[in-house]
């Protein structure tokens, strides 16, 4: 079970309350989890990533383990500590102001 | 008893103004998608109760949403705007060649007889349609691919596609206008389009009289004489008599030709408003009096209708979506302003009260009539 957590316009978006948890088949990357959670939730297509280029959108990054995965390669394989739900990733928006 | 729903897009979220036909004490509710960009949402001429939205944010990009109840609840349906083919250039403020980008939707138009047809005007300019209540778009990539597409240029605003008009009596003409390509026509349902700018004169541009490169802020048309086509221009009013063909220059005794929105009275097809801005650099009203202007001659000579508008201290801008009329008997005019307010005027513009005053900055103003 991963555990996920969004920024709260896209919480309110998709009406989720607080943290998620999905079940993400096979390997744990980025791109699984991201699959998993459009899956769940298709209103979130195309808020985080492109849907046609799957790039994440520029004002948009990736954390877990107090790591920035925003520029890592979406297939490579998350800690263990998100895999095993002991960690949760992070979708964080841009503090831009506005 | 009739009455009327006026449809807010704001800087941070929509708003819904209910009144009955009387037009003097409003029901607000609001904020629907607080704190996202709310470009636009219009109503379907062939059901009152199907909305759209445009909701758009620069974290999160597009999402369209879509209401079965005249607004009170809303469902998120299709957000890929994917343009069709290989994208190409246009060209970028500097000159260069840029690439076809989807930034958003600017504007949703409804067929006039499908509440489930719904066109979409994107930036950077495109036309899309939907023929299952916005559920998937297709782009109609007939505009986009127009041989002139290579030498466009965005306008302050980003390159977008503004305004959709259908004609009511003829199936297949549409018009579109692009900040800053111009105006454009199609005579087969969006399949392939024509520049419609002959006419026009444009300071700031190399040619003057392009075909193409001309900052067309909004247009307008009366449905019983569609033939007949008010533009407001970057600066300069403007009127077509022949459907686009040529346009001459109405803006007549006005204090100032600039301005975003234009739109005509619902029964007099020879009346129509403007709100005259000081400058491309000064977007806010001369003299700080906020003064909507009609004409009832259809251009040339003009009244400023000041009656209930701030005259003093009054820096706001109206943009270019931000004003529409309703079709009851005594027609109401309406429009919203960058400073939070929504003014209607139950008159034809005699006389003006702010619906709301503190409001985000408003975005867009449509208005539908309650049988």
């Amino acid at each position: 079970m991963i555990r996920l957590v969004l920024p709260a316009h896209l919480r309110k978006l998709a009406m989720i309350n607080s943290e998620l948890q999905l079940d993400v088949a096979g390997e744990i990357t980025q791109r699984a989890v991201l699959d998993a959670l459009e899956a769940a939730y298709p209103v979130l297509r195309g808020t985080i990533r492109d849907q046609d280029s799957g790039r994440r959108r520029p004002f948009i990054r990736f954390f877990a383990c107090e790591e920035d995965l925003s520029h890592e390669s979406p297939d490579a394989t998350l800690p263990e500590a998100v895999a095993c739900g002991r960690e949760p990733y992070l979708v964080v928006a841009a503090m831009a102001g506005g | 008893m009739s009455g009327v729903r006026v449809l807010a897009g704001t800087r941070k979220g929509a708003f819904v103004l209910t009144a009955d036909g009387k037009r003097d004490r409003w029901e607000v509710s609001g904020p629907f998608f607080g704190g996202w960009e709310i470009y636009h949402l219009k109503g379907s001429p062939a059901d009152q109760n199907r909305l759209y939205a445009s909701q758009s944010s620069g974290w999160s990009g597009q999402v369209i949403q879509r209401s079965d109840d005249g607004g009170r609840t809303w469902e998120p349906v299709g957000n890929k705007f994917s343009y069709e083919g290989t994208t190409g250039t246009h060209q970028w403020y500097d000159g260069t060649p840029h690439p076809w980008e989807f930034a958003r939707v600017w504007h949703l138009e409804p067929s006039l007889d499908d509440p489930d047809v719904v066109y979409a005007g994107v930036e950077d300019a495109g036309l899309f349609r939907s023929a299952d209540g916005g559920q998937s778009w297709e782009e109609m990539p007939g505009l986009r691919t127009h041989r002139s597409g290579p030498s466009w240029q965005p306008g302050a605003g980003g390159m977008c596609l503004h305004t959709i008009i259908m004609d009511p009596t003829r199936h297949d003409r549409m018009y579109a206008a692009i900040s800053a390509a111009g105006a454009f026509r199609s005579d087969d349902a969006g399949q392939t389009w024509k520049p419609v700018n002959k006419g026009l004169q444009s300071e700031g541009i190399p040619d003057s009289d392009a075909e193409v490169g001309h900052c067309v802020h909004r247009i307008a048309l009366h449905p019983s004489r569609p033939d007949v086509l008010f533009m407001q221009k970057h600066w300069d009013v403007m009127r077509s008599d022949n459907a686009g063909e040529s346009w001459r220059e109405i803006s007549g005794n006005l204090p100032s030709d600039f301005g975003f929105p234009i739109d005509v009275h619902a029964h007099e097809p020879e009346t129509v408003f403007v709100v005259p801005i000081l400058s491309d650099g000064e977007h806010y009203p001369p003299e700080g009096k906020l003064r909507v202007y009609r004409s009832r001659t259809g251009g040339d000579e003009w009244e400023p209708l000041t009656k209930g508008l701030p005259q003093e201290n009054c820096y706001v801008n109206v943009l270019r979506d931000a004003m529409a009329v309703d079709s009851l008997d005594d027609c109401g005019v309406y429009f919203g302003t960058t400073g939070g307010q929504v003014y209607a005027s139950a008159d034809g513009g005699d006389s003006w009260a702010p619906i709301v005053r503190d409001l985000p900055a408003v975005l867009s103003v449509e208005v539908q009539t309650l049988p």
